[in-house]
């Protein structure tokens, strides 16, 4: 389709791959059937859109997350009607949970057929009303231009989100005039990007008159862009303050940074949840409060004022009260704060802050992430260690599923840089992280994608595994293999007495043939004296390859705050507690 | 072992907070389809009360339909609510029309009596002193239609409950701010 034809009569499946490439988008993921076939017709006819097959319409979604979040760009994905849009689901609510910009055109019965309970209908936009930023149901090819165009404009403007865009076939095949991109301005959608100039200075007063501080980042710092990063760790620069951020915000400042704590939270580390209960300003930005981070609320933080920055206001004041409100992008809001500290002639409480440091310093000498080692099995915290060092060096990217694995990954694999890992934060995926590796991995050509996975997790999708070999995609996939679904064992044995009702990951198939039935390599490994070599060839290989890295199956996932309790009443790995006896009768009703 | 009844959960954000409020909410709108659904689903999905909900167009050529929504929760929920209604993309603007002070609310009613002799002239002679209007009558029947406030309306459909109420019909709230100023 030449340039000069764009402004044409076309149909509406050329229009859909039209507006991809006016959008700029250079690869879909998805999955044929009857109600798209027009669009994937189109699709046949050019060169500027690649299309990657998945092996379910789940797998999809999280293809399309993990390269959005890796790259910054809008994921797409392209599903058939019925069951093509109900299995998407799982991916479009996670995206919504966490904010992941990501836009899914699902084909529909014709028109005339919709509310028949035709062949492959389902009411899509009803099912996906709940679990989107906002849907569409294209009823004329004259509303299409400018609600595909709408789409890409609300996934990622404002707190960005997924969006569905349902097209009956007569939509697709029908004929109408094309418009562009240009000009496309939404009457109602307006985000608000500044913040009040006012609260930003009142926030830099309180910031400069704090003797306990601390800054709490999230993901939303990640999806303000790179810039809000490198704005993030200047304004730690200059203000000297603890950072501890949560699972989404990893990378926005660098694991190697002297004012970083850790992840803080349920799993997080003992100094930097103990700086959150005993700070006296806490700085929150693109982060919500979520009960992951909070633990208990009314134990939460209890003598600290609290600034948030976000750029939803339905976030502030949601979960915890704060004293001060700032709505606004984190780029925008952090370039004020930056600014505005540079131009204070007084600043800080030197002597309350080295003070403050000192107090940090002993919880960090607690050494809460640490473990007990062994030359005999490879503890799983061992095994991330590993991966870490001899993956470092490298231009790596890292995606999980959920659970157990998913928080060594956190404390353990050292993030550096943003959108450098691609994890279900939100919703809890598990079988989130070798599609999403997929989508990375397609964003990013030549760079290293590993999968950290536990051996339950990875058999949700494990049929992406096929997708990886057909694209030739060297994902890495690295099972942590404990023969449990670790985090549901661990949590009976905190709270059912031990009993691991239908945890245990009976009747596992043999990761390395599985691997080479796909076509993939696959490597065993279940000794630590092996594991670094093992680790190089499962790097070196340019190959979709399974790594099944057999390892402690009784390990517990510690530091842990026990639910229902406060930051400063965590479980440490050599507090020798029952914790069975640690949660009371109101935390277990908690997940 | 006895369980305290229903304990409120340390990660809700309703802990210690018990103050329960009725506000009236008006919600301006795009009128597409789905749009009612949205907010509809908003108010289940999240956990919110409906006491009342009324849509219709406001402006034909602008597309443009007025929600009011009677919601009550604590000052917490509703400053919630108003947000996450925000956050619809269809949605041009909220007011908590409580918060500003200044409204007025009416609800119009339909409301069937049936009976016979003395009870007809008692229907009759409250209908008067409450304004409602016969808009229909039979042998052994009337509709009143009747305006006024949820609390006029309420004590005119008791009233007539021992006279021989049939059903009621009632419209749910619209209400709009005194003064010039638009919401």
């Amino acid at each position: 389709m030449s340039d000069e034809m764009a402004s044409d009569q076309m149909t509406g499946a050329q229009m859909v791959v039209q507006a991809l490439k006016d959008q700029g988008v250079d690869t879909l993921f998805g999955y044929p059937g009857g109600a798209v076939l027009p669009i994937y017709d189109a699709l046949f006819h050019q060169n500027h859109v690649r299309h990657v097959l998945v092996r379910h319409e789940q797998g999809a979604a999280h293809a399309a997350e993990g390269y959005a979040r890796s790259s910054s760009k809008v994921g797409v994905l392209l599903v058939t009607s019925g069951p093509g849009a109900t299995n998407a689901i799982t991916g479009l609510t996670d995206a919504l949970m966490d904010s992941i910009p990501v836009v899914c055109i699902t084909g529909q019965v014709p028109t005339h057929l919709i509310g028949s309970d035709a062949f492959q209908e389902c009411d899509t936009v009803g099912i996906t009303r709940h679990c989107t930023k906002h849907n569409y149901l294209v009823r004329q090819i004259e509303d299409l231009p400018r609600i595909l165009h709408e789409a890409f404009y609300v996934a990622q403007h404002g707190r960005p989100g997924p969006v569905v865009i349902d097209i009956p076939k007569d939509v697709q095949f029908a004929s109408g005039q094309y418009r562009g991109p240009e000009n496309i301005e939404h009457k109602t959608y307006k985000p608000q990007l500044k913040g009040d100039p006012a609260r930003i200075e009142a926030a830099v007063a309180m910031m400069a008159a704090a003797k306990r501080p601390i800054f709490y980042t999230g993901g939303g710092v990640i999806n303000s862009g790179t810039e809000a990063s490198v704005l993030l760790r200047e304004l730690v620069g200059l203000t000297g303050f603890p950072i501890t951020s949560t699972l989404m915000g990893l990378g926005a400042y660098p694991a190697s940074g002297k004012n970083w704590l850790g992840m803080l939270g349920m799993h997080g580390t003992y100094e930097a949840n103990n700086a959150m209960h005993d700070c006296d300003l806490m700085i929150a930005i693109g982060a919500r409060f979520d009960d992951r981070i909070t633990g208990r609320l009314d134990a939460f933080s209890p003598g600290s004022k609290k600034i948030h920055v976000d750029i939803d206001p339905s976030s502030i004041n949601k979960n915890v009260k704060v004293d001060l409100g700032i709505i606004g992008d984190c780029t925008y809001v952090l370039r004020e704060m930056v600014a505005l500290w540079k131009a204070r002639s007084q600043n800080g409480d030197a002597g309350a802050l080295d003070k403050w440091w000192r107090e940090i310093g002993h919880w960090r000498d607690r050494k809460s992430l640490a473990y007990r080692g062994s030359d005999k099995i490879i503890k799983p915290q061992y095994a991330i260690e590993r991966l870490y060092e001899l993956t470092k060096a490298r231009d790596t990217f890292i995606t999980t599923e959920v659970g157990q694995h998913q928080m060594w990954a956190a404390q353990h694999y050292h993030f550096e840089a943003p959108n450098r890992l691609m994890t279900s934060g939100g919703l809890g995926t598990m079988g989130y992280g070798l599609p999403a590796a997929i989508g990375t991995q397609m964003a990013h050509p030549g760079s290293l994608v590993v999968d950290i996975a536990g051996e339950a997790s990875i058999l949700m999708n494990i049929q992406e595994l096929s997708t990886a070999v057909q694209y030739r995609l060297p994902v890495k996939v690295f099972i942590l293999n404990n023969e449990y679904m670790g985090m549901v064992r661990q949590w009976q044995e905190l709270l059912h007495g031990g009993r691991y009702s239908e945890s245990y990951s009976a009747a596992l198939p043999d990761f390395v043939k599985l691997a080479e039935a796909y076509g993939a390599h696959g490597i065993r490994c279940s000794d630590p004296a092996n594991l670094d070599a093992a680790i190089m060839e499962m790097i070196d290989i340019p190959k979709t390859v399974i790594f099944d890295c057999i390892v402690d199956k009784a390990e517990n996932c510690l530091p842990m705050i026990p639910s229902g309790k406060a930051h400063n009443e965590m479980i440490l790995p050599d507090t020798d507690v029952d914790i069975g006896a640690a949660i009371d009768g109101a935390g277990k009703m908690l997940v | 072992m006895n369980a305290p009844a229903a304990p409120l959960s340390p990660y809700s954000s309703a802990f210690g907070k018990r103050t329960i409020e009725v506000h009236t909410l008006s919600v301006l709108v795009d009128n597409e389809p789905g749009v009612l659904a949205r907010v509809v689903g908003l108010f289940s999905g999240r956990g919110y009360n409906i006491e009342s909900l009324t849509v219709a167009e406001v402006a034909h050529a602008e597309h443009l339909s007025r929600i009011t929504i009677v919601t009550s929760g604590t000052p917490e929920t509703i400053e919630q609510i108003g947000h996450q209604l925000e956050r619809l993309v269809p949605i041009h603007k909220v007011t908590d029309l409580t918060l500003r002070g200044a409204a007025v609310e009416r609800e119009l009613a339909l409301v069937k009596v049936a009976g016979k002799g003395e009870d007809r002239v008692e229907a009759l002679r409250l209908a008067e002193a409450f304004r409602a209007k016969v808009i229909d009558a039979s042998i052994t029947s009337f509709v009143f239609e009747l305006t006024g406030s949820a609390d006029k309306i309420d004590q005119f459909v008791e009233l007539m409950r021992p006279i021989g109420l049939v059903e009621v019909s009632r419209t749910g709230i619209a209400a709009i701010t005194r003064g010039p100023e638009p919401m």
